[in-house]
């Protein structure tokens, strides 16, 4: 595999590099011809421990778990030894909710499992339950969607960059990052009429088509995003705190992050060019034009470096489809799953039927079942559903990518510092609403 | 605005893999062309595969419970398989309670870009139990974990084998099991007394408590349970 080879060119004040090639992480003072020198470290006042351990106790209630996670961590002074994580404190029981539920009554469940990316869920999921139905969508919405589920992983990757800056402890790029999120849910609200649940499609569909103007609106957004994301890179990519506090963090070499069952940046980031949206292409993603970044180390830096760069990603994306838009219906001419007009049902029989067994009954898929994953912006997201012919699943399954990513965590901060397991974890993207749903 | 230190490699074709496919259309209900591995699996495993499905342009393997994990060790290792990539691990029980509970695994061959959902099926009134493959795939841990304590499925030979999402003194049973009803098994009441009557600090593994000798700290009970040998969360 070509990859370029990588120089972080280390600009603000450090006195150089350690033997490892990081940036030395001490604190300076001043000589007196003005130049900077490590500080002369003071005499160690530790009291002997003896190699005693300690427990620390990380969550559910704290800040920086995103959420409820609960770290346990065994402690070797400041170094951590063992890592237990903790689960379930958000348990609601999605998966069974949805074995009582229409298919249509589902969409609205997938909003809130990983509640960052609503629209990508929305379309991740009435795929699968296409794929159950054998329905074929239109043109347009097939574009709708793709422009949906971009929106949706920019969102989500502002929501982590701002969050994983105020864990560094940088907060001016947070607030730059969530002015630009804040735009996408106006966007959103004005497609569809809610921000952060939006329950966007339909099997067969989408909710709402997008109202006049709203590709103004998404082209305006497309022209300037990138020089917030320049700016957040003028801010972070360079800065010498931020690379000594993120580079050699939490590596997972390639074989391992495939073992492990990494997705998304997690994985590319170890080297590992896989995207479902490349690999196994869904809404005729093959036919756009755009780049898989993947990283060498697999460490936080490289996390932070392909996430950037995916952001650009999704814009060129964003601007091929809104090119590409086209006109037509939105959803398709099958009555099975997409009501006929409220008007036509007073006047036309069949139409009434339709509205009645729709209604009543709901639609039913044959029986047979369907995996369908998608590049969600935590990595590969799957919806499995199994139909007994019912109008309602024998079986709903999500397969959470930051679940899967989180299982790695013992692995990933073993050896490293407390404060580091911040960043660590802040680096996996987790939402704790899709890891226990 | 220097980029030069992006780490963006463009494209997948280069590295050896077989070319992207396109997105399916026109996915057809049955009778779909199965995946080559299927065929491979009946050669090399010919008494343990029981039955091979094509449904919607996917396909499962229905293989014996006893063989999964050579089977899926074989499929990992195998040079002309390689399926590296575990996605899933989880169970399918049927509104029709004679049916036998299904455990699902979904591989993924990422040199060679295939899927294949292998399947076992747990016969009502047995064990239920099956061979872990945490062995092959590290990811299966908590996929596993999770599945045990919604199902009640034993993998045999997971490291650590005890409740995830639910907590360690969950009483009422598997939540995802047809045989739960979806408010749970106890009222109201009783599920809110139970969870107040408890102490959520003692949420810690034997492992855990090795560390932070607060095992003189927990309920009689707890601690008898501990000597015991029992496991934490069953």
């Amino acid at each position: 595999m070509a990859t370029t080879t990588r120089t972080i060119e280390v600009e603000l004040s450090t006195t150089g590099l350690d033997a490892q090639g990081r940036p030395q992480r001490v604190p300076l003072a001043t000589d007196e011809a003005g130049n900077l020198v490590p500080m002369t470290p003071a005499p160690a006042l530790e009291p002997e421990l003896e190699g005693e351990h300690m427990l620390i106790n990380i969550g559910p209630q704290h800040p920086a778990t995103h959420g409820v996670l609960r770290l346990v961590l065994e402690l070797d002074g400041e170094t951590v030894v063992r890592c237990v994580p903790h689960i379930g404190y958000l348990h609601c029981g999605f998966e069974k909710i949805g074995e009582y539920r229409q298919y249509n009554q589902i969409i609205p469940w997938t909003d809130r499992e990983d509640y960052l990316n609503s629209p990508g869920n929305n379309v991740a999921f009435a795929l699968g339950a296409e794929r159950l139905f054998g329905i074929e969508i239109t043109e347009r919405c097939t574009v709708l969607r793709v422009i949906a589920m971009e929106l949706s992983r920019l969102i989500s990757h502002c929501v982590w960059l701002g969050t994983f800056c105020i864990d560094i402890g940088a907060f001016t790029p947070f607030l730059w990052i969530f002015q630009q999120r804040e735009r996408v849910y106006t966007m959103l609200e004005s497609w569809i009429g809610a921000r952060l649940t939006t329950t966007l499609t339909r099997v067969g569909g989408m909710g709402a088509d997008i109202p006049d103007g709203w590709t103004e609106d998404l082209a305006n957004f497309i022209r300037t995003f990138p020089a917030v994301l320049d700016e957040c890179n003028t801010m972070l990519t360079k800065n010498a705190i931020w690379v000594g506090r993120t580079v050699g963090l939490g590596a997972m070499s390639a074989d391992e992050a495939i073992n492990y069952g990494l997705s998304g940046p997690m994985l590319r980031a170890s080297g590992v060019a896989y995207d479902v949206r490349k690999d196994f292409p869904y809404l005729d993603y093959e036919t756009y034009d755009f780049d898989v970044p993947v990283g060498q180390t697999g460490d936080v830096y490289d996390r932070f470096l392909v996430r950037m760069e995916e952001m650009r990603q999704s814009i060129r994306i964003l601007d091929q489809a809104l090119k590409r838009l086209p006109d037509g219906p939105v959803n398709v001419d099958d009555h099975r799953v997409i009501l006929p007009p409220k008007s036509k049902a007073t006047s036309d029989m069949e139409s009434m039927i339709h509205h009645f067994k729709q209604v009543m009954e709901g639609p039913r898929p044959p029986i047979g079942e369907a995996y369908v994953a998608v590049e969600s912006p935590k990595g590969e997201k799957g919806y499995y559903m199994v139909s007994d012919g019912t109008s309602k699943p024998v079986r709903w399954r999500i397969r959470p990518p930051s679940f899967v990513n989180l299982s790695a965590i013992p692995k990933m901060v073993e050896g490293h510092l407390l404060s580091d397991v911040i960043a660590i974890n802040a680096s996996i993207d987790i939402v704790m609403g899709e890891i226990d749903r | 605005m220097s980029d030069t230190f992006l780490p963006v490699v463009a494209g997948h074709a280069e590295d050896g893999r077989v070319a992207p496919p396109s997105t399916p259309r026109n996915v057809p209900y049955q009778n779909g062309a199965p995946n080559p591995s299927a065929e491979a699996l009946r050669a090399q495993f010919a008494d343990a595969v029981q039955r091979v499905d094509v449904v919607w342009g996917e396909t499962t393997v229905f293989v014996d419970r006893a063989r999964v994990l050579e089977i899926v060790r074989w499929l990992h290792d195998d040079p002309t398989q390689q399926y590296d990539y575990l996605s899933d691990v989880t169970a399918v029980e049927y509104r029709d309670l004679d049916r036998p509970i299904e455990v699902v695994w979904h591989l993924r061959s990422l040199p060679h870009r295939r899927f294949l959902r292998l399947k076992t099926l747990l016969p009502k009134g047995q064990p239920l139990a099956v061979p872990s493959v945490w062995d092959v795939y590290k990811g299966a841990d908590w996929l596993e974990r999770e599945c045990y304590d919604m199902f009640g499925i034993r993998f045999e030979g997971h490291p650590d084998l005890r409740r995830l999402l639910m907590w360690e003194q969950y009483k009422e049973g598997y939540p995802l099991r047809k045989d739960f009803p979806l408010r749970g098994r106890f009222s109201r009441s009783e599920q809110l007394r139970q969870i107040l009557a408890q102490n959520p600090e003692a949420k810690y593994s034997m492992e855990e408590l090795t560390v932070l000798e607060a095992f003189d700290e927990l309920s009689l009970e707890q601690r008898n349970r501990l000597r015991s040998g029992e496991k934490v969360g069953e």
